[in-house]
C-alpha cells in the first residue's frame, strides 16, 4: 500500500459526515408507538436491513476498581441468551445469515445488526434475548476472559498500544478516560460474575439510546421493531459519567522499548464538538495532517525527507474531555529530526495560519468528497446514529457543506492560533530514539 | 473476540464469493480489458487498473521491485508533476490509492461519478508516460524501508510469516515477501525500476475496472479515447514462473521473538488455487475451510477445541484460492494458559482425523451454505468491493465466466466431496508447521 489510513481518523470522520443530496432528501425522523425515536433511510433495492443502535456512555461507566468489566460483558453478550447457550446462540444466528456486532467505546455501547427481510422478525427476536436476557454463563465468561487476558498480554508487547496507554494516563489520570477500555491483566482477572451483571445494568437503558436503520423497511415497520426490541429495556442509566480533567504537561516521555521502528504519539487540549470553532478546526486538520499525500506534515516528514511511511493528526472530542494528537513512526535514528519538523509545523501553522489557496483546496475536497461517503447501508446507519450522538439537526445534511463554505480565511486564521499550541505539546516516544530524551516525569 | 484474532484472521481470509451485478465486459484492439460494474444507487465510481504482474514475477534478486514501482508511479509523467495525479484527485473530493501482491499491482480512484474521464486521461498517462527524477526515486526508498520497519519488522506475527512462506516455497517466488528482502530493496535503482515499468505496464497486460454509476457503452467510449492508443508491449509471453516441486519431507520452524506475548501455531499445505473452467477442486477447499474454521463458535474446530476439550483460545482454518500458482490451505491455533506447544499441536491433529472420520453434519452444511448465499444479498451493497473480486480474479488466471459460476458451485458441493478434499490435502509431509512463542518460554510448557 502508498498509504496507511490511521483507524482513529477514520472513526471521527464518521462523526464529522453529512450526506449527499440523494440521501438528504430521503432521511426520516421515525418515532415508534412506544416513543422510541429513529433515523431511516428506506432503500428497498436489496433485500436488508442495517440497524446501528448505540447507548451514551460506554466503557466510561465502569465502577471504581472494576476497569474492563464493561468490555468484558459487551463480549459476552452473544455467548448464550435465553434457552440458548453460547453455541445454540450461534448456530440460530448463522441459519438466519444475521449479524450482530457488540462493540464498546469509552464514550458509547453500540449493537450493528444486520439481517434479511426475508427473517426479520426472527433475527430481531434473536437479538432482542442477546440484548434482554444473556445468560453470562460462567463457562462462557471464563472464555470470554482469557480471550480478553490474551490481547492484554499482547498490548504489553505492542510498542503502539503502549504509547497510546501512556498517553492516556498523562493526558487524564484517574478519569477512566486515563486507562485502557478494556482493563488490565489484574483488573480483569479479578472480575466476577456479579461485576459482569452489574456492568450489563450500567449500561443499557433508553435515556440515552439513539438508533438509525438504512435498507428494506419502511417507517411502520421500523417503529414496531424498536418497540419489541428495547421497549422492555429500563427508563434511566443509574450511573453517569463525570467531566475528565486535562492533565497533560508541555514535554517528552520516552518509554524504552526494544523496536527497530519507534512510534511516537503528540498533542494538547483540543476542542469540543459542540464549539463554533469546530468546523474550522476540521478544516484545518485536514490542511495539517489529515494524513492525505496533500497534507502539511505527509509532505515535510514524508515527501520530501522520507522520514516515515506515515503521519496523521486528528482532533479527538470525545464526551468528557477533547485533544488534538497526531502520530507517527520512525527508525530511531530518524525520530529526532521527524519530531523537529511536526514541532516546527505546529509552530508554523499556529503563526502564520493557511494560504488563501490551501482554504480554498481543503474545501474543494471536503465538499466534493462529502457524497462519496455514503455508499452503502451499514456506513450510512453508522453516520446518522453519530450525527444524533453529536447532536446534529436533521436538516444538518443539507446545509453541512455550506457551513464548510463559509469558513473565511480570517476565521480559520484566527482558530489556527487558537488551536495549535506548539509550547503545549506533549510528546510520548516509545523505542530507541537516538538524540530524544524525557523532559521529566 | 477481537483485536489478536482479527489479525489473525486477516492472514488467512478465505476467498469472496462472488456476486449478481450488472457485468459488461469488452476488449480493446491492443488487449486492454475492461469490466464495467454498475450500481446506480449512489453517485460514485471506482476506477481500478490492475496489471497482470506483481511480486512473483520480479527479476531474482530485485525483490521489492514491483512494490517498490508502486510507489514510483506517484511521481508524475510528462505532462503530470511529482505527486500532481493524487493532488487533482483529492481536489475533486476524491481518493486514490495502490496495492501490490504476488501476482498483481493495482491502481486505483474513488470519485464522483462525472469525474470518471478525467481519472481515465491521467491513469491512462502514467501507463506509458511515467517520469521520475533519481531524488525521487532515493526518498521513495527511505519510504519504503519505513514501510517495512512498520508493517514487517515492527510485527513479529509479519515476521513469523515472511519465515513460513519462505519455508514452503522452495522454488516458487511466493516465497520472497511483497516488501522486498531489505538487503536488496535498499539497492533497487530507478534503472531497475523502468526495466520492470517498460515491459510489465501495458494495455495488454491490464485489466482495467470500472464500477459504479457508470453507463457501459459511455465507458468504453472513454477508454477507447484514452486506453485506445497507447502501444502494448510486444512479445509479452503468458506468465510461467518456478514452479513449486513435490514436495516430500514435513517442514518445521520455531520462531522466537521476546515481542510475542500469545503463542500460537500456523501449520498450512500445498493446495491447488482455482484454475479456469476447473475450479472444482478448489470450491471443496472452500467449503472445508468454512466446516472447519468459518465461524468460531459453531466451526468443527471450535466446536472441539475452543468449547469441547478447551486447549484453544481461537483455531482459525483459511484458504484462498484465487492464486496463479498453487496455494496453501492454513490451520491456526492459539492455545489456552496451560496448554503447551506439542499439546495444541496434538490437538489440532486429533480434531482434523476426528472430523475426516465423523463426516460433516448436515445441518453445519446447510447453514454453511445459507450463509454464503446471503453473502451475495449484503456485498450487493459493496460494489468497490465486488470490483475487487474481479480485478484479483483476471489478474490471477481466472475469467469473468470463471468469477460468475463460483457461487453456485459452493452450493453444489457434497459433504463427501468436503471429505474427500480434506483427506486429499491434509498430508503432513506436504505441510510446513510454525510455532510463534516468546523468546523464554519453553518448548514443552
Amino acid at each position: 500500500m502508498k498509504r496507511l489510513f490511521a483507524a482513529v481518523a477514520l472513526a471521527l470522520l464518521a462523526a464529522f459526515s453529512a450526506l449527499p443530496l440523494r440521501a438528504a432528501v430521503d432521511v426520516q425522523a421515525v418515532t415508534s408507538p412506544g416513543g422510541i425515536k429513529a433515523w431511516l433511510v428506506e432503500e428497498h433495492s436489496i433485500p436488508f436491513t442495517a440497524l446501528e443502535i448505540r447507548f451514551r456512555g460506554g466503557a466510561a461507566l465502569d465502577a471504581p476498581g472494576k476497569r474492563g468489566a464493561i468490555n468484558l460483558m459487551m463480549a459476552t453478550l452473544e455467548e448464550g441468551a435465553g434457552a440458548l447457550d453460547a453455541r445454540a446462540f450461534a448456530k440460530a444466528r448463522d441459519s438466519l445469515a444475521a449479524s450482530f456486532r457488540f462493540r464498546v467505546s469509552n464514550d458509547a455501547a453500540s449493537v450493528s445488526a444486520r439481517f434479511l427481510t426475508e427473517n426479520r422478525d426472527q433475527a430481531i427476536a434473536l437479538l432482542k434475548s442477546a440484548l434482554m436476557e444473556p445468560r453470562f454463563d460462567q463457562d462462557a465468561i471464563e472464555r470470554v476472559r482469557a480471550q480478553v487476558l490474551a490481547v492484554l498480554r499482547s498490548d504489553a508487547t505492542d510498542p503502539s498500544a503502549v504509547a497510546r496507554k501512556t498517553f492516556d494516563r498523562l493526558a487524564w489520570g484517574k478519569h477512566p478516560y486515563g486507562s485502557a477500555s478494556d482493563g488490565t491483566i489484574e483488573s480483569v482477572s479479578s472480575l466476577t460474575r456479579d461485576d459482569i451483571v452489574d456492568a450489563y445494568g450500567r449500561v443499557f437503558a433508553r435515556d440515552q439510546l439513539y438508533v438509525a436503520a438504512v435498507g428494506d423497511i419502511s417507517a411502520e415497520q421500523l417503529g414496531a421493531l424498536l418497540d419489541k426490541l428495547l421497549g422492555d429495556m429500563p427508563e434511566k442509566h443509574k450511573a453517569q459519567v463525570g467531566r475528565a480533567e486535562y492533565q497533560l504537561k508541555p514535554g517528552v516521555t520516552v518509554v524504552d522499548f526494544d523496536t527497530p521502528q519507534a512510534v511516537a504519539l503528540f498533542g494538547h487540549k483540543g476542542i469540543r464538538r459542540d464549539d463554533p470553532d469546530y468546523i474550522p478546526a476540521y478544516i484545518l486538520n485536514e490542511i495539517f495532517g489529515s494524513g492525505g499525500f496533500e497534507s502539511r506534515l505527509m509532505q515535510e516528514v514524508r515527501e520530501k525527507r522520507g522520514l516515515t511511511y506515515g503521519v496523521s493528526t486528528f482532533l479527538l472530542p470525545m464526551d468528557h474531555g477533547e485533544l488534538i494528537m497526531g502520530q507517527v513512526r520512525s527508525d530511531n535514528s530518524k525520530m529526532a529530526e521527524a519530531l523537529d519538523v511536526i514541532r516546527a509545523e505546529w509552530r508554523k501553522i499556529a503563526e502564520n495560519g493557511v494560504s488563501a489557496q490551501e482554504l480554498e483546496d481543503a474545501k474543494t475536497y471536503l465538499t466534493g468528497a462529502y457524497p462519496l461517503r455514503f455508499d452503502g447501508n451499514a456506513p450510512i446507519a453508522r453516520i446518522l446514529v453519530g450525527m444524533q450522538m453529536i447532536g446534529l439537526p436533521i436538516d444538518y445534511i443539507r446545509t453541512r457543506n455550506d457551513q464548510v463554505r463559509a469558513v473565511t480565511l480570517a476565521d480559520i486564521n484566527r482558530v489556527a492560533h487558537r488551536i495549535f499550541q506548539p509550547d503545549k505539546l506533549r510528546f510520548v516516544v516509545v523505542g530507541h530514539p537516538d538524540g530524544v530524551k524525557s523532559t521529566d516525569d | 473476540m477481537k483485536r489478536l484474532f482479527l489479525a489473525l484472521s486477516l492472514m488467512l481470509a478465505a476467498s469472496l464469493p462472488a456476486r449478481a451485478a450488472r457485468t459488461t465486459t469488452f476488449t480493446l484492439d491492443n488487449g486492454l480489458q475492461i469490466v464495467v460494474l454498475e450500481d446506480h444507487r449512489a453517485p460514485v465510481v471506482v476506477h481500478m487498473v490492475w496489471y497482470r504482474v506483481g511480486a512473483a514475477d520480479e527479476p531474482p534478486g530485485k525483490s521489492g521491485i514491483a512494490h517498490f514501482l508502486e510507489h514510483l508511479m506517484f511521481k508524475g509523467t510528462d505532462t503530470l508533476g511529482p505527486g500532481e495525479l493524487s493532488k487533482i484527485v483529492t481536489r475533486n473530493g476524491g481518493s486514490d490509492n495502490a496495492f501490490t501482491s504476488w501476482d498483481y499491482t493495482a491502481y486505483f480512484q474513488r470519485v464522483a461519478a462525472d469525474r470518471l474521464e478525467l481519472m481515465m486521461r491521467m491513469e491512462a498517462d502514467r501507463m506509458r508516460n511515467l517520469r521520475m527524477t533519481r531524488d525521487d526515486v532515493e526518498t521513495e526508498r527511505q519510504v519504503v524501508l519505513e514501510e517495512r520497519a512498520q508493517r514487517t519488522d515492527s510485527q513479529p506475527s509479519v515476521l513469523f510469516r515472511e519465515q513460513r512462506r519462505a519455508a514452503q516455497y522452495l522454488n516458487s517466488p511466493y516465497g520472497i515477501p511483497v516488501v522486498g528482502w531489505r538487503r536488496e530493496v535498499e539497492r533497487l535503482s530507478r534503472e531497475d525500476a523502468y526495466a520492470f515499468y517498460q515491459r510489465f505496464y501495458a494495455p495488454n497486460n491490464a485489466v482495467l475496472v470500472v464500477a459504479g454509476d457508470v453507463d457501459p457503452d459511455h465507458v468504453l467510449a472513454l477508454a477507447r479515447k484514452y486506453y485506445g492508443p497507447l502501444a502494448p508491449t510486444p512479445g509479452l509471453t503468458a506468465r510461467h514462473r518456478p514452479q513449486e516441486p513435490p514436495q516430500l519431507a514435513e517442514r518445521r520452524l520455531t520462531f522466537r521473538d521476546p515481542r510475542i506475548a500469545q503463542p500460537f501455531i500456523v501449520r498450512s499445505y500445498l493446495a491447488p488455487e482455482r484454475d479456469s473452467g476447473d475450479q472444482r477442486a478448489a470450491a471443496r477447499l472452500t467449503m472445508l475451510a468454512e466446516l472447519l474454521g468459518g465461524d468460531g463458535a459453531t466451526s468443527v474446530l471450535g466446536q472441539k477445541l475452543v468449547f469441547g476439550s478447551r486447549k484453544a483460545l481461537f483455531v482459525n482454518a483459511g484458504y484462498d484460492g484465487v492464486s496463479l500458482d498453487d496455494t496453501t490451505f492454513s490451520l491456526v491455533i492459539v492455545p489456552t494458559p496451560g496448554t503447551s506447544m506439542q499439546e495444541a499441536e496434538e490437538a489440532l491433529d486429533k480434531a482434523v482425523a476426528e472430523f475426516i472420520d465423523e463426516g460433516v453434519d448436515p445441518d453445519q452444511l446447510a447453514r454453511v451454505k445459507m450463509q454464503l448465499r446471503a453473502t451475495r444479498i449484503y456485498d450487493e451493497d459493496d460494489v468497490e468491493s465486488l470490483a475487487r473480486d474481479y480485478g484479483t480474479a483476471l489478474t490471477s488466471g481466472l475469467t469473468e465466466k470463471d468469477v460468475q459460476a463460483w457461487p453456485a458451485l459452493l452450493q453444489q458441493i457434497t459433504a463427501d466431496e468436503v471429505i474427500a478434499a480434506a483427506k486429499e490435502v491434509f498430508d503432513r509431509h506436504k505441510a510446513v508447521t510454525g510455532w510463534a512463542m516468546p523468546a523464554a518460554m519453553e518448548d514443552g510448557q
